[in-house]
């Protein structure tokens, strides 16, 4: 059995059917991005996993344990999913330090001292020893968005989701996220959602493209990049060649 | 200056258990199911509505004919307390919405119950947001213990109608210094809340609001 199982899931809001239907499988310390136009459900497909938004229909298995269970316990399973946003949602009245420090000690329960020793140790392998003590408002987009992968890395979790990391970001600021990430690869699962063609053609193991709340096509980078099968899935990546530029 | 001691006690009291009051309400609008956030907010439109002074009588007097008795004392602070907690709601329920919600998202993320979340994340940040509202109540509760003269209790007002009773001459003299004693009061609070604001409050959000 794979690391996480999505089966069949299917979300609505309201009368809106936004995912209709999604199964894919992640092993361990894997690297899958999914890609897709904007509304085409690859935000709420996040949220579905880790039960922020809970999926009407489908199940979602880690490491054996069914999360859509109505008798899981969801907040012992959401320790093993890292969850980065797009708008960071940094803890404003907590430092740098504390915002990766504060679910070691109010979650996982081990000491402060510890907890602070990891914090630091986590903040230091993003780039940020500096700034432990500043607060989110005295950090840069670049900065806050590294603290939040710190604060997802410090949990140790079997697979951290991200939900756009760097769509907030000016544009100078994205290559020191990406580099985070990338040295994340191979060492814990990723879960992407993310624009940047660069990050997914050269980290991912795997492309997910994603459209009308289906996935249309996955494969590896190369495969998909160079010949995707689906008519759908070159119109795509044309359309962001256009934008962006190729690589 | 026996009445000066009452009305410190009356106030810090009834503020007290005004706050705690109000703060539990505002997290059950804002966080309960239904029909807490609907009970709260019925509890906010009646207290609002009736005058304290009526609030007084109604416990002191009202509540004497169905056979219970309250003291004069503990009937002010219960009905001080009520009165502003009505009030209080508003302030903690503005701060909570001013959390951007993101970070309950991001707290639950973590693993934490909703509750840790309010307590660890939404609590800090309501307190120090509640500093300006809440000054501003705590010296309303100082100035309307004033109001339980009506009911009986012998506190600053009270005491200044025994003194002038005695000596009708010395009638606005005798308030004069009463009006000073509360507005001495009322000054050195507002300062100390305003230097606890500057105290807690968080490094460089100011910044990024003006931004």
């Amino acid at each position: 059995m794979s690391m996480l199982e999505v089966k069949n899931i299917h979300k609505s809001f309201g009368s809106v059917e936004v995912l209709k239907g999604i199964s894919f499988s992640m092993e361990k310390e894997e690297t899958k991005v999914v890609i897709g136009t904007s509304g085409t459900g690859k935000s709420t497909l996040l949220r579905c996993i880790n039960q922020l938004d809970p999926p009407d229909i489908g199940e979602v298995w880690l490491d054996g344990e069914e999360l859509t269970h109505p008798s899981s316990d969801i907040n012992r399973i959401r320790q093993k999913i890292g969850f980065v946003f797009q708008d960071f949602n940094l803890f404003s009245h907590l430092t740098a330090l504390k915002n990766v420090s504060i679910g070691l000690e109010k979650v996982k329960k081990i000491t402060k001292e510890q907890a602070k020793e990891r914090a630091i140790k986590e903040l230091r392998r993003v780039g940020l020893e500096k700034q432990i003590n500043q607060y989110p408002a005295q950090l840069s987009g670049g900065q806050k968005q590294r603290v939040g992968i710190a604060r997802a890395l410090a949990m140790d979790p079997d697979l951290i989701l991200f939900d756009e990391p760097t769509s907030a970001l000016d544009p100078e600021l994205i290559g020191d996220v990406l580099d985070v990430m990338k040295s994340l690869a191979g060492k814990i699962g990723m879960l992407v959602v993310t624009h940047e063609m660069g990050f997914a053609r050269n980290v991912a193991d795997e492309i997910i493209f994603m459209e009308g709340g289906v996935i249309v096509e996955q494969g590896p980078p190369k495969q998909m990049f160079q010949n995707p099968t689906m008519q759908r899935t070159k119109e795509f990546l044309g359309r962001i060649a256009t934008l962006y530029g190729e690589e | 200056m026996n009445g000066l001691a009452v009305t410190l006690e009356l106030t810090l009291a009834s503020i007290a258990l005004a706050s705690i009051l109000a703060m539990l309400m505002a997290f059950a609008r804002s966080y309960g199911k239904q029909p807490l956030p609907f009970f709260v907010l019925l509890y906010e439109k009646i207290f609002r509505g009736i005058p304290l002074i009526v609030i007084f009588i109604l416990i002191y007097f009202g509540l004497a004919q169905v056979g219970i008795l309250i003291d004069a004392f503990p009937a002010a602070i219960i009905g001080l307390a009520l009165h502003s907690s009505a009030y209080q709601i508003q302030i903690y329920r503005s701060a909570i919405n001013s959390i951007p919600e993101g970070q309950i998202i991001a707290a639950r993320s973590l693993g934490m119950s909703k509750l840790k979340a309010i307590r660890y994340i939404v609590l800090p940040q309501m307190l120090r947001l509640s500093i300006p509202g809440w000054s501003n109540e705590f010296t309303v509760v100082l100035k309307d213990t004033s109001i339980a003269i009506a009911i009986g209790v012998i506190e600053l007002m009270r005491q200044a109608r025994y003194v002038i009773v005695r000596d009708p001459t010395s009638a606005l003299y005798i308030l004069l210094v009463i009006a000073m004693i509360y507005f001495i009061f009322v000054f050195t609070i507002n300062r100390g809340l305003s230097y606890a604001e500057k105290k807690y409050h968080i490094s460089g959000l100011e910044l990024a609001n003006a931004r």
